[in-house]
């Protein structure tokens, strides 16, 4: 079953790092990625660009016109940055993997995905 | 480049569709899969289970972890699905934003994702030209 | 090997039955072991008494209304795939995933046999509310797939610390019984013990959960004297020690002794309470000892609640005025009743009245158990007449 890992934490934080401190970012995001291809459960997982970046399409419940704004969804301290969708075979699968994404300090919510054909 | 696209909805609301509405929805979103796939766009498509099968691990400063049963925010509007699609452009994206088939009351988040190619970093995952 | 929780749930009520078809048909084993609890043991005897295809024998009927749960070693070997079950269960009912309050839920219906009515009451809550909570956890275990299955032995030490606090919190609902309902609340902490029993008995190696029985009996060894004639408490410095289990609390020691070296929250706990057992008189107490073994928890786990403990150690040991000393040094207690009750308890012995008695009503404040309100209620009488 796929389970979506969704990465909150607090934006930036790496402006003033070095180069060294990047690479080692980095590198650290890399090899996380690595390990869950290697072990099969890779789908998909990306960093995302910063939440100001980011553009709101509402939906009214009344089926009205559509409208599109900048910003994020939220307004929020911790945004998400980044997200991991992993096939595993059971919850506690997927929150080994959570405890080992090279976050800082935030949090990572694991949610499954929904499944719709009946065993 | 790839773009990340968050659905946000109120969970009461959609837990509440009737099965006419429920093969109805399906019916929508099956349509938009395929054209996103022909189109060569689609990379991953997903609706999630509600909020309350989710569960948070929260690390602080000091590389403290705690696991709690739930989501990472309790509010009213709940992350629901997403779609990841490999679009030409940000007005692509918008462009595609517009055919994603909601009908309640929902709010679409869209954002590119990071592109650390410069660093050579490239992302595992697999675009439709590269699958 | 069973795969699915709602399926294990039944199978374990099921060979309960058998089990009871069993002994009714060969008699009760000379070591039942802790299968039978008190309330699932009244449940036998009213199905027993209504199966009429059961040819029941008087004497066994009997039998089972002599049983009571004992300090005997668990006859794990005589229901091994129960026992395999039955951690299984421990661990996917105590799973990190689920809320505390779900976990104590879960554990008390589906390894406790307490109905969800029973359950309600002793949390004091509604059997709806109850319902809900049950059925909500049960439905996450279905919809993220929470595996039924013991932990590896990389996961076992952080599952193992859910499932001791799940236990340890059922305890101490147990614990802390009013005198109104005291009987579903002792069953609770009897019910805590003996599943504790069970982890140990299948998993021996884990020191802090023999820890945790240790505890759990030394504590519990001291119900009878908590409470008075007029069902008013009673503090440990006041209790009736002749009154103390003494079955249990050799059994606490024994555990004690048994942990050697072993450092670990519930173990540190363990010898504290042991230095209270041991002491014949209140008087006879090593709070020293205790001031140490506080001061040793707080850095392997630290609380401001333990170091309130603390301070009340060294208020024993050097006089209230050391421990008055270091609870005003304690942060963000303020809504807890103890912690005011405490410092007023200190404030009395050192003849600040007026002090004491604002404290007591900052306590009174934020007390919900009834017969800690009576005790405060008394205190602030006793310094305002």
């Amino acid at each position: 079953m796929k389970y979506m890992l969704t990465l909150f934490g607090p934006e930036g934080g790496m402006e003033d790092a070095s180069p060294e401190e990047m690479k080692a970012e980095m590198d650290g995001w890399a090899a996380f990625s690595q390990e869950t291809v290697d072990k099969g459960a890779f789908v998909a997982g990306e960093g995302l660009q910063p939440s100001s970046t980011a553009t709101t399409v509402r939906i009214p419940g009344d089926g009205g016109e559509r409208s599109v704004t900048d910003g994020p969804f939220a307004e929020s301290k911790e945004q998400l940055g980044g997200f991991y969708l992993l096939e595993c075979k059971d919850l506690d699968e997927a929150l080994e993997w959570a405890k080992r994404i090279p976050l800082r300090a935030g949090a990572i919510e694991v949610r499954p995905v929904m499944v719709f054909d009946t065993p | 480049m790839k773009y990340l696209y968050t659905f946000y909805a109120e969970e009461r609301v959609m837990e509440s569709g009737s099965e006419e509405q429920m093969s109805d929805a399906l019916a929508r979103w099956s349509a938009f899969d395929r054209e996103a796939t022909d189109a060569g766009v689609m990379i991953a498509c997903e609706p999630l289970q509600p909020s309350g099968t989710a569960t948070t691990i929260h690390r602080d400063a000091n590389g403290v972890r705690t696991t709690t049963d739930g989501p990472f925010a309790e509010s009213k509007e709940q992350l629901a699905g997403f779609c990841l699609l490999d679009c030409k452009s940000d007005e692509d994206a918008l462009e595609w934003a517009s055919k994603i088939p909601i009908q309640l009351n929902a709010w679409i988040e869209l954002r590119a994702v990071l592109d650390l190619s410069q660093y050579g970093y490239e992302s595992a995952t697999l675009t439709p030209a590269a699958a | 090997m069973l795969g699915d929780f709602d399926l294990a749930e039944e199978a374990v009520q099921e060979a309960f039955v058998v089990a009871l078809e069993r002994w009714a048909r060969d008699g009760i084993p000379d070591n039942p072991g802790a299968w039978i609890t008190r309330v699932a043991r009244n449940k036998a005897i009213d199905r027993l008494r209504r199966e009429r295809t059961l040819d029941v024998k008087r004497e066994v009927l009997e039998g089972l209304e002599r049983l009571a749960p004992t300090s005997e070693e668990i006859e794990e070997k005589a229901e091994p795939d129960l026992s395999d079950d039955r951690l299984r269960l421990i661990f996917t009912c105590c799973h990190p995933a689920l809320r505390p309050q779900a976990r104590v839920a879960l554990t008390l219906r589906t390894l406790g046999g307490l109905t969800t009515a029973e359950i309600a009451s002793a949390f004091l809550a509604s059997e709806a509310t109850m319902a809900q909570r049950l059925v909500r956890a049960k439905g996450k275990i279905r919809d993220a797939r929470i595996p039924y299955e013991v932990p590896s032995a990389e996961q076992l030490p952080e599952r193992l610390t859910s499932v001791l606090a799940t236990l340890y919190l059922i305890f101490n609902e147990g614990y802390f019984a009013s005198s109104s309902d005291a009987l579903i609340r002792t069953e609770l902490a009897d019910e805590a013990i003996r599943l504790t029993r069970v982890l140990v008995a299948t998993l021996p190696d884990d020191a802090e959960s023999r820890a945790l029985l240790a505890l759990m009996l030394l504590q519990h060894s001291r119900r009878r004297a908590r409470l008075d004639e007029q069902g008013e408490m009673v503090l440990l410095g006041d209790q009736d020690r002749t009154l103390w289990d003494r079955a249990q609390i050799e059994e606490g020691l024994a555990g004690v002794e048994a942990l050697a070296g072993v450092v670990g929250p519930y173990s540190i706990q363990a010898r504290i309470a042991a230095e209270h057992a041991r002491a014949a008189y209140a008087e006879d107490t090593d709070w020293r000892r205790i001031g140490l073994l506080y001061g040793q928890l707080t850095r392997i786990q630290p609380s401001p609640v333990i170091d309130l403990n603390r301070a009340i150690a060294v208020a024993m040991h050097e006089g209230p005025e050391a421990g008055l000393r270091l609870i005003d040094e304690i942060q963000g207690l303020n809504r807890y009743a103890p912690f005011h009750v405490s410092r007023a308890d200190l404030l009395q012995r050192l003849g600040r009245d007026a002090e004491a008695v604002a404290a007591y009503r900052a306590g009174l404040e934020l007390s919900t158990n009834p017969v800690q309100r009576a005790f405060l209620e008394k205190r602030i009488d006793e310094l305002s007449g």
